[in-house]
């Protein structure tokens, strides 16, 4: 599986990265080659054979609703770059006024 | 006395202090010594907390007087720079963490502190846990103290340098795909994988969720033991976390492996596997077998696939865990045209390459138009190699391998290939895909000198007997050692 310079940078995108054009040549190559080699998955046959997604059968995990401590909003806001208010300070993301 | 105090292992420390032979202040100011004559060398440390060692340590001090001491009262113990730790810095050994304070202790932290530990500092690990030489990190590469020119092994590599360097007596780690027993197989040392479960993950940051594993990377097995006794259990703080009655691991060593049904997998001793380690293997388990196990062969014939399921799941997982890092909560800001952009600068300048690569693997994988064809058939395979297990463990209880197929390489020898680097997994990513727990401990040294390590996998909870026969081929034998350094 080749994987495009355009793919690259779709994917980047998608995960909010951004690469310089040399990195996008250098991923678009090691990406394909890892792809390649997950290929080899498609030798199996996997008719019936159902997904895991985790070892465990879990079943959602209710806890009672109570009020428990929790952190307070100085140490929720510790590590925030622009702390403002008591809130997090991010760019407007709503267009206009 | 305060210059061999270093050497003594866990237990050993633990009857020192008992009988008041010396003080968990002495016991610290000497490990605290070793950091300050040894470290500049093998760089396992990222942070040295002295100060809130010394702390701990008079307070220790002071409870065992009082005579209520548990087994790891004053004992010295590092932790690996992902556990979060309240007050102290914790960076996953990434840029985009470098000033991250956490306000609250991860459940494993919390546990230890109770129980009276002392935190000497945080231990250098390959960027967000991700690597297999520890050449990943942000702060410089991690030295193997049997060679400085080759690497310990990752993720948790300064956790089993600062162990075999005789910094910490005992280190915590975690394993996703072998991050404990890796770089305990290249340093020499026991490190356990508990079953998936086990111990909590909750203050554990995430690489992927559904493997993730705290757990001991120590001198010896009895120590290991001793570790898990003090961390296993269910948090409601994590909900992946099993109800399981509370474990005596360390009172469960001694009683034999008589009977002992142990399995050999023809699928681990292939073409690729360093003859020297298949000798040091094979060997351990004729030994097991003189102390009265029954070995046989057994098959997991999925194996083969384990590190292409793998690297598509834990790379998924891993795009959706590293999302949080978005410059708003605990990162730096690089400020962009937009919040969009902002994101996208911000993690730009603050990942590392290899997180940089498993990111854009995993957000591929789970992409539209390719989910079915990654991440939805990787979890079908990973069911495979589930069922090889449960296969397995009808006929035998511990099954045997060599850790890794070669001893530490040298630094740069994998750098350039992040496919041969992520093939140096082969054996120990199985077990993660099932859950299981599993071991790694010495067993050997390669003509050059270096350590080979025995891995030893077990059914699900099955812990007790794991360490019991990690125990028996312990005592019987003579393997742990310290380099010269």
């Amino acid at each position: 599986m080749k994987i495009s310079k355009e793919e690259v940078e779709h994917v980047a995108s998608l995960a909010r990265l951004e690469f310089s054009a040399v990195e996008i040549e250098t991923f678009a190559s090691q990406l394909s080659s890892i792809l390649e080699y997950v290929e080899k998955m498609g030798e199996l046959d996997l008719a019936g054979v159902e997904p895991m997604a985790h070892v465990h059968e879990i079943v959602n995990a209710f806890r009672d609703d109570v009020v428990a401590p929790g952190l307070t909003n100085e140490e929720a806001l510790m590590n925030a770059p622009y702390p403002e208010d008591g809130c997090y300070r991010v760019a407007k993301v709503i267009e206009g006024e | 006395m305060k210059s061999e105090l270093i050497l003594k292992k866990g237990h050993e420390l633990r009857a020192l202090l008992d009988s008041g032979e010396v003080s968990s202040v002495e016991v610290t100011q000497a490990f605290l010594d070793r950091i300050d004559a040894v470290d500049g060398k093998i760089n396992a440390f990222l942070t040295v907390t002295a100060d809130l060692a010394l702390e701990q340590a008079a307070a220790a001090d002071k409870r065992i007087k009082e005579g209520h001491a548990s087994p790891l009262t004053g004992i010295p113990v590092g932790l690996k720079d992902l556990l979060v730790t309240k007050g102290v810095r914790t960076t996953c050994a990434s840029k985009i963490l470098e000033n991250f304070i956490p306000p609250y202790d991860g459940t494993v932290v919390a546990k230890l502190r109770e129980a009276g530990a002392v935190f000497t500092g945080k231990l250098n690990m390959d960027e967000f846990a991700m690597g297999s030489s520890n050449e990943n990190s942000a702060f410089g590469a991690v030295k193997n103290p049997w060679d400085l020119d080759r690497v310990p092994g990752g993720s948790s590599g300064g956790s089993a340098a600062s162990v075999a360097a005789l910094e910490v007596p005992i280190a915590l780690g975690s394993d996703t795909g072998g991050s404990i027993r890796e770089p305990a197989s290249f340093c020499g040392i026991v490190g356990v994988k508990p079953t998936y479960g086990r111990v909590s993950r909750y203050g554990l940051i995430a690489f992927a969720s559904s493997l993730d594993q705290i757990g001991p990377m120590t001198r010896d097995v009895k120590d290991a033991a001793l570790v898990l006794d003090g961390i296993c259990g269910h948090d409601p703080k994590d909900s992946t976390s099993v109800l399981k009655e509370s474990t005596d691991f360390a009172g469960a060593l001694s009683s034999g492996i008589r009977g002992v049904r142990i399995g050999v997998p023809k699928e681990y001793f292939v073409e690729g596997l360093d003859p020297e380690i298949e000798r040091a293997v094979k060997g351990a388990i004729s030994k097991l077998e003189e102390l009265g196990a029954e070995v046989k062969e057994v098959s997991l014939p999925h194996t083969e696939y384990a590190v292409a399921v793998y690297y598509l799941l834990a790379t998924a997982e891993a795009s959706s865990n590293l999302a949080r890092f978005d410059s708003v909560r605990y990162t730096t800001r690089v400020d962009g045209s937009d919040l969009i952009d902002t994101y996208k600068k911000t993690r730009a300048a603050g990942f590392g390459e290899e997180v940089k690569r498993r990111i854009m693997l995993g957000t591929y994988a789970l992409s539209a138009g390719y989910y079915d064809a990654y991440y939805r058939r990787a979890q079908r395979v990973r069911t495979l190699i589930a069922r090889d297990f449960d296969e397995a463990f009808k006929e035998v209880d511990v099954i045997c391998s060599p850790t890794v197929a070669s001893v530490a390489f040298k630094h740069g020898d994998k750098t350039s290939d992040p496919l041969e680097m992520y093939l140096s997994d082969i054996f120990t990513i199985p077990l993660n895909l099932a859950g299981l727990p599993g071991l790694s401990m010495p067993c050997g040294f390669s003509s050059d000198g270096m350590p080979i390590g025995l891995q030893m996998m077990a059914g699900p909870f099955r812990e007790e007997v794991l360490l019991k026969t990690a125990y028996a081929f312990e005592e019987a034998t003579d393997f742990s050692r310290v380099p010269g350094l």
